[in-house]
């Protein structure tokens, strides 16, 4: 296996982008990444786009060829392009699938991109889609939604452990604060504790201001093999760790609904092929579609021992000045969250940050970043680990 | 949901049918083709629920799924049943009788419906016992 690193990346604004199509986005992220790279689209062997659910949000499936189509990519040079989906987590597998093409040698200039168009539909056909990552059949039927799953997990978090609604309302404040740095965060203001705890309650004890937003958005990435990237940058990223795992689709089938266990074994196999421990990190975007989501991820990741995590988010030990920064980006909650790019979009961040481009998020002295990327309420979970230094 | 993806499942549904592994013992629901734990050397077999269990986490639903508005604010729960395994599924109750612990038992009931004009759910609910 040959080692891989990203060489571009490119990023639409998120947010409500009702005069773009999903064709626009995914081409401008795509666009924007192979200019920062510097590659020509006859370099490029293949395509990995990451997609929810287009046919429930803009009617329209067969988006890999839609995309290597209106990206020019497809008539001439017929370039390979593969959609992958996983949820919430489509994203984070596309890059996935492209690590793994060019580390087994079968090729080398590599496209992952992620996007979703999510406001083309109204609210109801929205959560509807977003729904079809429980199991419709036996989670769906019964009355189940997204944030109501999320919901059930807070609710035992807090009796096991003595969880908050203002320990959570803590991490709504600090990912607002993140993305006031934010260019393309959809949300750019400051909220107050009380902004969380008296919005409307959308499933007890999870308030609207502790669910990340419905948006549209895109972004990508270009890799290449480590041995020639720096042929193409001088600050290319390295991946030092790809890995994925499985759990239950059905949260009531987990041996313990506040651990989200793909999570927790995605992290373990991850700092096992680094060699690496979560106190090497310097920084990780996590899957904070919901703040219980942020608090259980910084559990299960191994940054904070088991129900210290919503502590942990009240003191502050998570801010961009602390130890670990969690979402310096803003996270899912105020970045936005356009399901299919969401995974990509942290692998964009996290390699701005490692090359010292972030602007006013920069974490001082970041070397190692991680992504962690889950689809439904953790039936898929994602993690990358990527290095400044080979 | 289509007519012919619930209709499959109605005895399961109706009568909280699911299966039992007579080779390592474990039960099962949703039911399974398969015995998660031993995968393929488990024996199957049909197996009906006393529908009996306690209240593992719970949330007041406020924003409902599609086909669920009329019935805002509902108690949605994840129910441990006597026999071990877990299901999701709505509590009627007022609000405040409900708690991570409480005893529940099932009950036939209507779960929702599509429209006006289209299909109506039927199947378990629970009741505090
Ligand atoms: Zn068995």
């Amino acid at each position: 296996m040959r080692d891989v690193a990203i060489i571009g990346t490119g990023c639409t604004k998120f947010g409500e982008l009702w005069d773009r199509s999903l064709r626009d986005i995914f081409v401008e992220a795509g666009v924007s990444a192979i200019v920062d790279a510097g590659i020509q689209g006859e370099e490029i062997d293949g395509l990995y786009m990451g997609n929810m659910s287009s046919g429930r949000f803009v009617e329209q499936e067969h988006v890999g060829s839609l995309i290597a189509d209106y990206s020019g990519l497809a008539s001439k040079l017929h370039v390979p392009a593969t959609r992958v989906e996983a949820a919430c987590a489509s994203g984070g597998l596309a890059l996935r699938q492209g690590i793994l093409a060019v580390a087994s040698g079968y090729a080398d200039i590599i496209v992952a991109a992620g996007g979703e168009k999510m406001t083309d539909v109204d609210l109801d056909t929205a959560t509807d889609a977003l729904a079809a990552a429980a199991d419709r059949e036996w989670e769906g039927i019964m009355g189940a939604t997204f944030p109501g799953l999320y919901a059930m997990i807070a609710r035992l978090h807090m009796h096991k452990y003595g969880t908050t609604s203002e320990q959570m309302a803590a991490v709504s404040v600090k990912n607002h604060h993140n993305g006031t740095m934010n260019p393309i965060a959809q949300f750019r203001n400051e909220i107050t504790l009380d902004t969380v705890l008296q919005s409307n309650m959308v499933a007890d004890p999870l308030h609207m201001f502790d669910c990340s937003p419905i948006s549209d958005g895109a972004a990508a990435v270009v890799l290449a093999p480590a041995d020639v990237a720096k042929k193409y940058t001088d600050t290319p990223v390295y991946v030092k760790a790809t890995t994925q795992a499985s759990s239950p689709i059905s949260l009531h089938d987990r041996a313990d609904i506040t651990t989200l266990d793909a999570s927790m074994v995605a992290g373990q196999r991850a700092y096992k092929m680094a060699g690496l421990t979560p106190d090497d990190i310097d920084l990780v975007e996590v899957h904070d579609c919901f703040t219980i989501a942020e608090i259980c991820a910084i559990e299960d990741l191994g940054f904070f021992k088991k129900g210290d995590g919503g502590r942990a988010s009240e003191d502050g030990e998570t801010a961009i000045d602390s130890s670990i920064p969690v979402n310096p980006s803003g996270g899912l909650k105020a970045c936005g969250h356009p399901v299919g790019a969401t995974g990509i979009k942290q692998a964009v961040v996290i390699t701005e940050q490692l090359r010292g481009t972030a602007g006013k998020s920069q974490v001082d002295g970041a070397g190692i970043g991680m992504t962690h990327n889950v689809g439904g309420s953790g039936g898929t979970a994602v993690v990358h680990i990527f290095s400044r230094d080979r | 949901m289509t007519v012919s993806r619930f209709w499959r499942k109605i005895p399961h549904r109706y009568n909280l049918i699911g299966t039992h592994c007579t080779n390592c013992g474990e039960y099962y629901f949703p039911p399974r083709q398969m015995c998660p734990t031993c995968r393929r050397d488990g024996k199957i077999e049909s197996y009906q629920f006393e529908g009996k269990g306690e209240v593992i986490t719970y949330t007041v639903i406020h924003t409902a799924a599609k086909g669920y508005a009329n019935q805002v604010p509902y108690n949605l729960a994840i129910i441990k049943l006597n026999e071990g395994p877990s299901l999701t599924g709505q509590v009627i109750c007022e609000p405040g009788e409900l708690e991570i612990g409480t005893r529940v038992r099932s009950v036939f009931r209507k779960l929702g419906e599509e429209s006006e004009k289209g299909m109506i759910y039927y199947g378990t609910k629970f009741v505090v016992e």
